[in-house]
């Protein structure tokens, strides 16, 4: 089907793809063990954009997941996910583990 | 059991939704339960091979497999409902009036029924992994017994089916007449709410830009952690806080599809065509 729009979004991904500026990025982590995110509480930068990298150090796949930050990614064992989050207001972004839902944790955005 | 069913349910409700307005969306169309039995069996398979290789596809594209391979899945999805409102609104008035025309608008070209089959199994691939991995992972993990953990996936399924039979037997109360017109207009809706889902992810992978975080945020309101939020964001694409790309992704579907599918299905006037060749006839026959 054309469909312009998405042609053209998908034309300004590849140009944005192109630029090295993601580098520059800073990153946080978080490691799930025991069905628990450690650290639970990150602080980030408000107006910012940065990535978080999860770590899955449990025996079974992890989906994290937060409406907050309309994020949701599967971790499966033993692995580390990156993702790009941002620019957020300041304010506090509640995420868990769909999967295993004990486990929640926040980002303060500040 | 509960938390499982609970899991389970969440995954299988959008799938569930999707197929339930296609089979409505589709009704009257000879062979279409095939062809989309067909779609969601080949669905459930590529997700437990999808499954099977999480760990390759998450560490695919740098990382960012996963999305590129969700928003590729939500894409085509969005290609092939759009694929077949368009087909719908050409030859939907013809079904409309004499029921049984039908077979014939099919014989010219079995399309619309390979739309169908990848519309299926689009929605059941993408929710199948997760809901296979997440039973896998607790069948490692070994915290539930096999029984509460068969009972809670068995409930969460049947939950998941139980909404999907029911928005399609509330559509088949709609009159014919006016069936296909509202299915077109929720097939419509759902293919924009499909594209602003595929954005996300790929402004999570950082492929394409926000274009403004927050457009606004009404989770107060309605957030997606409730059943209402989430039935409304498979049925209508309902954001609490869409980012400006998903605005855009939603607006440009609705108008990419909308405007094609108005211009198809409105009534034709006298026949342009064989008008000007009667009067051009006629303009001979005076002229001679």
């Amino acid at each position: 089907m054309p469909n312009l729009p998405r042609r053209l979004l998908l034309l300004t991904a590849a140009t944005f793809l192109a630029t090295p500026a993601l580098a520059q990025a800073p990153s946080f982590s978080t490691t799930v063990r025991n069905q628990a995110f450690d650290p639970a509480e990150i602080t980030v930068p408000a107006g910012k954009k940065f990535e978080l990298h999860i770590t899955n150090a449990d025996a079974a796949p992890i989906e994290f997941e937060s409406h907050s930050l309309r994020r949701e990614k599967i971790i499966p064992p033993g692995k580390t996910a990156i993702i790009s989050i941002g620019p957020l207001k300041a304010g506090n972004y509640e995420f868990e583990d769909e999967f295993h839902p004990k486990a929640r944790g926040q980002l303060i955005a500040k | 059991v509960l938390a499982v069913a609970v899991i389970v349910f969440r995954e299988v409700l959008e799938a569930a939704l999707i197929v339930g307005i296609v089979m409505a969306a589709s009704y009257g169309i000879p062979r279409r339960e095939r062809w989309i039995g067909a779609g969601l069996g080949a669905g459930i398979l590529g997700s437990v091979v999808l499954a099977l290789i999480a760990g390759q596809i998450t560490a695919a594209f740098s990382g960012m497999g996963q999305e590129l391979l969700n928003a590729t899945i939500l894409l085509l999805a969005v290609g092939m409902l759009a694929w077949h409102n368009l087909w719908m609104a050409q030859h939907g008035r013809e079904m409309a009036i004499h029921a049984r025309g039908v077979g014939e608008g099919i014989r010219a070209g079995s399309r619309p029924l390979t739309a169908l089959a990848v519309i299926a199994a689009s929605a059941s691939l993408r929710e199948g992994a997760e809901t296979v991995l997440f039973i896998t992972g607790i069948a490692t993990s070994g915290q539930e017994t096999v029984l509460s953990m068969a009972l809670g996936a068995l409930g969460g399924l049947a939950a998941g089916l139980a909404a999907g039979v029911t928005i399609y037997a509330g559509l088949l109360r709609v009159p014919l007449s006016k069936l296909f017109t509202v299915t077109a207009w929720m097939v419509l809706l759902l293919a924009a709410g499909l594209a602003a889902q595929a954005m996300g992810f790929l402004v999570q992978a950082d492929l394409v830009p926000t274009l403004g975080d927050e457009m606004w945020d009404s989770s107060s309101l309605l957030s997606e952690g409730s059943l209402l939020g989430r039935v409304l964001h498979t049925l209508l694409g309902y954001n609490s806080r869409p980012m400006g790309v998903q605005l855009l992704a939603y607006l440009g579907t609705l108008l990419a599809i909308g405007a094609p599918m108005y211009w198809l299905a409105r009534p034709r006037s006298p026949r342009l065509p064989v008008v000007a060749a009667a009067s051009l006839i006629l303009a001979a026959n005076l002229a001679a």
